[in-house]
């Protein structure tokens, strides 16, 4: 096609974008700037650093294993899986006081939580409560989505049906064991507790699970997972919850309750405590390993000396890159300082 | 684009392989043969692609016909098909995003094409059928129709002239929309044919389309009662171009011959060939690294996969059974679809928005060369022009790397042409010499001259008296040949429709009056009427000239011999009014000679060498009377040859030469072309920048000489090395010997004992080092490439080549225009395969332009050409200077940084998802979700690259226009080397690996907020992604050095875009969706203390080592420059007042001292 351009092209606008004169602001890393800012980042670095590590220290956490390796450990006779309601002891001694709010966690290694197949069998409609997928759940979620090929499973899926089942009580011995309160309140997100997760309105709950299966590994369905408190039963069960939140790494530890009560709202006593665990949850299979961990957490969350050591590091490490450019630049006479 | 070539390479064969015959009017030769109308396409032009059916399938398979596009369509297939850990949205959006754009893009472009073909197709024309008048559609033209045209219609077909209104037999066209020339072109009737078209009955026999629009070969035989038919042969001169002008005449009949698509126009409609640029070779590098590392990580993690799941217990754990379908698949189909998947998960690290960005960035970058004003040259009312329209129809196979511009850096050879573009073509007669004697034209000073844009000032009437040296006679002859020989034409009014312009002039002629193809040509015939001999013009074959006692002298034009670069000369035949028959013959010097009677040379070569010298264009002008008898045998072979169809040129060339010969040299002519404004200054800058300049020219060698040292290209100092045809005369021994003992000698000077300095480097100007110039012509130039060995042919060519590579400047003179394109490719294709750039302005050196990697037309006074096959044209050599250094350079950074930054984000993009699959059991799982796996390259980080890409300037356009050495700094490609990208591969996986084992560590314990929670896999993606994005970005606002409102809007807007899109994303429960796996994952991560740290120390740590490097690298990098407090210019005031144009090619005594 012929090129009008050619004969009416006019002279260009005289814009400062296109001339791409456009005003512009030409900063400069010079020493003058630089080597004060390293300065200042680093002292800054070196005291976030050892705030972190303080806090860090500060922080007492009490990890044990119950997964019953060692034949010398009570848990060893659950662990071969034989015995069913396999109830074990694990024994503990604080010297000193574990101070602060006290939380449960148990961890356990060499789980793939993250596995693609673990974490996309879920059906998120069933779980929000929507009862249409009670009865025609997602096909994500095979194997676990029909028990005999036509009774829905609800909830369905593989991170369902595996939800860790084990329970803890625990009890400090004084005289007698004193059963230590354990509150399950608050151990999942916000807003997966008031948002994500939601139960069918229908009432009683348990009608909304008419004509669906409990997932074959739980020992009892959904609606009764805690029938002590309405509020904390059937699809927003906490436990429930913080099971189905993925962990990202293969050892992994979930909040499992908060030590509460007037005796222990502020640490647990110096003492000897048990924990009387129903050994349900089959990990030796995989080799994998299960704990309890006690924590006490502080505004940077639990007991994490990488940061504090990390900011330290680098914090150093800027000052005393500044200091040495400030050597070489000094030597040099700051050649274009200003 | 191989059927493009194909179709060229088929259109070539065709001129000699067949012709076609049409009957004029559709009636047959004699009235009882049976009319079998010959089939030929109709006149419908189409250059629309598609119709409203064929286009979704059309354009999809055109898109997909690139590789990228398709790589990109197969990974969205297997996304669909395998069961693969992204959506298949994930990379199918983009695509359809990428795909819809270009097919809405050229579905638009389309109806525009349709429309103008519409437009084209409808347009009604007057057809005489069976002698009546008949108005029809264009497209309804058949070949063999007579068609009529009226004044400023186009044509609508190609058509061969057969009656004119215009008494002269001739027409008016200008064929400004098909290469540009605006000037009025004659074409003439066929010669002797009855003008009642009614009655006409005749056949054209003519050759196949061909492209060539300055080419056509044929014959009309005229078929009269019970005669034989008359034959007439038909040229170039006789047809009339589809989509040429008819001007100054009212209206002509011709008949159409090649119709629709068939029409030189249509087939001259195509593409230039693409070539392939630095940046863009780099690009499909650093692709196949990329693709490399994409496989070895899908292959490594397919294989861990399965190592892994051997081990007991790992491949099915209770907890995570697998499906019926999973366990009975076989299992090294298996193996392959979790190949597949990890390629599907990994394959980010090759976007679709690179090609998008880098396609926009190339498209909009080059308005910037299209809108600098410093470009604008008021004389001719328009500034550079880059040439995109090949884009557009190149963007049919969608997001070609379709442009150029970042050729424009990195360029190591220039090319140049002298005549037009290191000088202004802007002759002026200087003097002359008629036999031996010199007529000087004194009147006209230098200081003069150079305020005049003409040259010469018609009224000085003194100038008419010549010395009085040679005999009347002679000078007489002379002047008269200068009158004769020639094609000039004498511009009419353009008011004047009648064709009787002619009578009306009567000498007063302004210097604008003579229109001609080469300003030579006017440049003489103004220096002849200066001497009193005005040329009138042509009216109707007889050429009248006015002589000094103001008689007009008619001379009947009986043929022109014309010009051609290979003759290098031109004649005429002319009859007198008393009846002599003369040949007047002008030319080359070179050709003269050898075809004049020696002892007339001898007194005129030393003034021809003199004027050479001096920078004077000289022409040698000779003459022969022809016999009566003699030219009847002349004017035979003449008419035979040019009825002939096969080798019509040949023939005639052969039949020139006979007659060419033992001629007399009456004299010669010096014609000065003053050089460009600033080409001396451009050069200089060029040179400064480590650019080799080659000046390849047609001219002589002591013309060109003298512009070389006009232009500094040869300096005082230079040693010149010369390699001509005088210097190979060496009596006794053959050429190709004395050429052998030359190289050798050359190479051992030149090369043996120069100092090892590579070109690029350093080389100072100071006398410890000597410069060499090296001067070859054309005849030693086909010694050296066309040896008669092949050993010694490479030889040669080795020796030239190492040679020329270590002279500051070449001057190859006596080129053809073939050649030129020779030399181009030879140093294109020499080893480190150099950037080449030519530049030059008329039509022979578009070979070499094409031939080059950046062509560079200059929009000069000998036509269109050049630039309508360039990939810029410029107004002014001077503004190549900008151009190179400050735009290119620009250009290049920009891009090459775009490229760099493209490869390090992408791969720090993936690297945390490969390692994430040590923890997931190398099940695929993507770290990052979805919607950040989409976005990232289209919305997170995509726009300050763009937008860096086309503003920074990381140092100023003045001081990279002032200091032409920095453009050394990228030389040879020196941003997209492997260095460079070594460098930022190794960041990319410095910042990859800090992000992920950083958030590793952090989630050690994975309780980061003081509630005792946990976080979990999708918080572990979002805060890796956080992390990534600020670096990314911070990274780009680090390397930019010229923060505008734009950069500082993109960037700060990104990282702003990237939260608020979190929250959102975040913050709602989408009902499209599965699984809400990021519902307040972010505002939960936001929440933590100890993620707002981690976040921050990685950024810093991943930065630290790039501000170090910074402040290191500074003291030696070019930024230093930039502290210039100068360099902030007001805006719109130009630094540059324009310098004077260098009046003269130099001052007398500069130059004649060499030789």
């Amino acid at each position: 096609m012929p090129k009008k351009e050619l004969e009416t092209a006019n002279r260009p606008d005289n814009t400062a974008f296109t001339q791409q004169r456009l005003p512009a602001w030409q900063p400069m890393l010079s020493a003058g700037i630089v080597i004060p800012g390293f300065v200042l980042i680093g002292l800054a670095f070196i005291g976030i650093g050892v705030a972190l590590f303080i806090t860090s220290r500060n922080i007492t956490v009490l990890e044990m294993d119950y997964t019953g390796v060692e034949t010398s450990s009570d848990c060893f006779k659950c662990s071969a899986g034989t015995i069913p309601n396999c109830l074990c002891n694990l024994y503990f001694t604080l010297n000193d006081t574990f101070p602060g709010q006290v939380y449960f966690y148990y961890g356990l290694t060499n789980y793939f939580q993250s596995h693609r197949k673990f974490g996309v069998s879920v059906d998120a409609y069933q779980l929000s409560g929507d009862t249409y997928y009670f009865t025609n759940p997602l096909n994500v979620c095979a194997p676990y989505q029909f028990v005999n090929g036509s009774i829905p499973i609800v909830p369905c899926g593989l991170s369902a049906n595996s939800m860790f089942n084990d329970t803890f009580k625990l009890y400090q011995l004084v005289n007698v064991s004193k059963p230590v309160p354990l509150d399950g309140r608050g151990i999942a997100w916000w807003s997966d507790y008031n948002v994500k997760y939601r139960n069918p309105t229908t009432t009683p709950l348990k009608n909304a699970f008419n004509g669906t299966i409990k997932p074959p590994c739980w020992p009892k369905p959904a609606y009764e997972l805690d029938l002590t408190d309405p509020s904390n039963n059937g699809l927003v069960n906490q436990d429930f919850l913080v099971w189905m939140r993925r962990a990202a790494l293969p050892n992994f530890r979930k909040l499992y309750r908060r030590i509460t009560g007037p005796d222990y709202a502020s640490g647990l006593p110096p003492g000897n405590y048990t924990i009387e665990i129903a050994y349900n949850y089959p990990t030796m299979i995989f080799n994998g390993r299960k704990k309890v961990v006690l924590s006490n957490v502080s505004w940077m969350g639990g007991k994490n000396d990488f940061l504090g050591v990390a900011y330290l590091v680098v914090g150093s490490l800027c000052v005393v890159m500044s200091i040495v450019m400030l050597i070489v630049y000094a030597t040099f006479k700051f050649p274009e300082d200003g | 684009m191989l059927r493009r070539c194909l179709n060229r390479l088929l259109g070539r064969d065709e001129r000699r392989a067949t012709s076609r015959t049409i009957y004029v009017g559709h009636r047959p030769c004699h009235e009882a043969e049976v009319f079998i109308p010959p089939k030929f396409c109709d006149n419908r032009i189409v250059s629309s692609k598609y119709t409203v059916w064929n286009f979704l399938p059309k354009n999809l398979f055109e898109q997909f016909r690139r590789i990228a596009n398709f790589y990109f369509l197969i990974i969205f297939l297997v996304q669909v098909i395998v069961d693969t850990p992204t959506s298949p949205v994930t990379s199918g959006l983009p695509l359809f995003f990428v795909i819809t754009v270009t097919a809405i893009k050229q579905g638009y472009e389309d109806w525009l094409r349709h429309k103008a073909d519409n437009e084209v197709n409808k347009y009604l024309v007057t057809v005489l059928e069976d002698g009546k008048e008949i108005k029809t559609e264009s497209e309804k033209i058949k070949v063999g129709d007579v068609v009529e045209v009226e004044e400023d219609e186009t044509f609508p077909c190609d058509l061969i002239l057969l009656k004119s209104s215009r008494e002269d037999e001739t027409c008016f066209v200008t064929t400004a929309s098909l290469d540009g020339e605006s000037n009025h072109k004659t074409h003439y009737t066929v010669p002797e044919m009855d003008k009642d078209l009614r009655s006409l009955r005749a056949t054209i026999e003519c050759e196949e389309p061909q492209p060539d629009l300055y080419k056509f070969v044929g014959r009309m035989d005229i078929y009269m009662d019970n005669q034989e038919p008359a034959r007439r042969s038909l040229g170039p001169e006789n047809l009339l171009l589809k989509g040429a002008t008819l001007k100054n005449t009212q209206k002509i009949f011709g008949v159409a011959v090649y119709s629709g698509m068939e029409t030189k126009m249509a087939l001259n409609y195509q593409g230039k060939s693409q070539k392939r640029s630095a940046v863009e070779k780099s690009i499909n590098a650093f692709l196949l690294v990329y693709l490399c590392i994409l496989v070895s990580k899908a292959l490594i993690c397919t294989t861990l996969k399965y190592v892994w799941q051997t081990q007991p217990g790992q491949d099915e754990p209770w907890y995570n059974q697998k499906t019926r379908k999973d366990k009975d698949g076989n299992q090294y189909l298996k193996m392959f679809t979790d190949f597949l998947s990890f390629m599907v998960l990994f394959n980010f690290i090759i976007p679709v928005s690179m090609y998008v960005t880098v396609e926009m960035q190339k498209f909009l970058g080059s308005f910037f060369i299209a809108w600098d004003r410093d470009f604008f040259d008021p004389e001719i009312q328009e500034g550079a022009l880059v040439n995109t329209s090949d884009l557009n129809e190149e963007l049919g196979q969608a997001l070609l790397f379709s442009h150029s511009s970042d050729h424009l850096a990195a360029v190591e050879y220039v090319f140049t042409d002298k005549t037009g573009t290191l000088t202004q073509n802007n002759m002026e007669f200087i003097e002359c010499c008629i036999d031996g004697f010199q007529y000087k034209n004194k009147e006209p000073s230098y200081t003069e001259r150079s305020s005049e844009v003409d040259g010469v000032d018609v009224t000085d009437g003194p100038v008419n008296q010549l010395q009085q040296k040679a005999g009347m006679d002679k000078e007489e002859l002379f002047l008269r040949a200068l009158c004769l020989c020639h094609t000039v034409q004498v511009k009419e009014q353009a008011d004047q429709v009648d064709g009787h312009g002619g009578d009306q002039v009567d000498g007063g002629l302004g210097p604008e009056g003579f229109i001609a193809s080469s300003p030579d040509e006017v440049a003489l015939v103004m220096g002849a009427k200066k001497y009193g001999f005005t040329f009138l013009g042509m009216q109707s074959n007889t050429m009248r000239v006015m002589n000094r006692d103001k008689e007009v002298e008619a001379y009947q034009l009986l043929h022109v011999l014309n010009f051609d670069p290979v003759r290098r000369r031109m004649s005429v035949i002319v009859k007198s009014a008393s009846g002599q028959i003369m040949l007047f013959c002008k030319g080359a010097d070179s050709s003269i000679f050898p075809r004049v009677r020696q002892q007339e040379v001898d007194r005129i070569r030393m003034h021809v060498e003199r004027n050479a010298t001096e920078g004077y264009r000289t022409l040698c002008v000779a003459y022969k009377l022809l016999k009566n008898d003699e030219y009847d045998i002349v004017d035979a072979e003449l008419r035979e040859a040019r009825l002939s169809l096969q080798d019509r040129e040949d023939k005639l060339l052969k039949v020139y030469n006979q007659v060419e010969t033992d001629m007399s040299l009456i004299g010669a002519t010096a014609v000065e072309d003053r050089l460009q404004e600033e080409a001396a200054e451009t050069m200089e800058a060029l040179q400064g920048a480590g650019i080799k300049v080659w000046v390849l020219t047609g001219d002589k060698m002591e013309t060109a000489k003298s512009t070389c040292y006009a232009c500094r290209l040869f300096q005082r100092g230079t040693e010149l090395l010369e390699l001509t045809v005088r210097t190979l005369e060496d009596g006794e021994r053959k050429r190709e010997e004395r050429l052998y003992e030359l190289l050798q000698d050359y190479h051992k000077k030149a090369v043996q004992d120069a100092p090892p300095v590579r070109a690029g480097v350093t080389r100072n100007w100071s006398s410890s080092n000597q410069d060499y110039g090296f001067i070859i012509d054309g005849a030693t130039l086909s010694l050296v490439l066309n040896s008669s060995t092949d050993s010694n042919s490479s030889s040669y060519k080795n020796l030239f080549l190492q040679i020329c590579q270590n002279c500051t400047s070449v001057l190859c003179c006596r080129m053809a225009p073939l050649q030129k394109a020779q030399i181009v490719k030879l140093v294109k294709n020499s080893k480190g395969s150099p950037i080449t750039l030519s530049i030059g302005d008329g039509a022979n050196d578009v070979s070499m332009i094409l031939e080059a990697h950046v062509g560079i037309g200059v929009k000069g006074k000998e036509g269109r050409q050049a630039v309508r096959n360039s990939d810029y044209a410029i107004p002014k050599l001077k503004h190549l200077k900008k151009l190179l250094l400050a735009h290119g350079h620009l250009y290049y950074v920009r891009i090459a940084h775009l490229v760099q930054y493209f490869f390090y984000k992408n791969l720090c993009f993936i690297l945390p998802q490969f390692l994430f699959q040590f923890f997931c059991g190398y099940s695929q799982q993507p770290l990052y979700d979805a919607a950040y796996l989409t976005m990232y390259n289209i919305c997170f980080t995509s726009m300050p690259i763009l937008a860096y890409s086309l503003v920074e300037q990381h140092i100023c356009m003045e001081v990279l226009q002032e200091n032409a050495g920095l453009y050394r700094d990228i030389a040879k490609n020196a941003m997209l080397r492997w260095g460079p990208f070594l460098y930022w591969t190794l960041l990319g996986v410095y910042h990859g690996l800090l992000f992920f084992f950083g958030v590793r560590l952090l989630f050690s314990n994975s309780a980061l907020q003081d509630n005792g929670q946990v976080f979990g896999n999708w918080s572990y993606g979002t805060i890796v992604f956080t992390i990534l994005v600020f670096t990314v970005t911070l990274k780009l606002a680090l390397d930019t050095r010229y923060w505008t409102w734009v950069n500082h809007f993109v960037i700060w807007g990104s990282l702003a875009f990237y939260t608020f899109f979190s929250f959102f994303w975040g913050g709602i429960i989408w009902p499209f969706l599965q699984q809400q796996r990021l519902y307040f994952v972010f505002a939960n991560m936001l929440s933590s203390v100890v993620t707002w740290l981690v976040i921050i120390l990685l950024i810093l740590l991943s930065l630290l080592p790039e501000i170090l490097l910074q402040l290191l690298r500074k003291p030696r990098g070019p930024h230093s420059r930039q502290k210039n407090p100068l360099v902030q210019p007001a805006v719109g005031v130009n630094l540059y007042p324009m310098s004077q144009a260098r009046p003269l090619l130099m001052k007398a005594d500069e130059s004649n001292t060499i030789l």
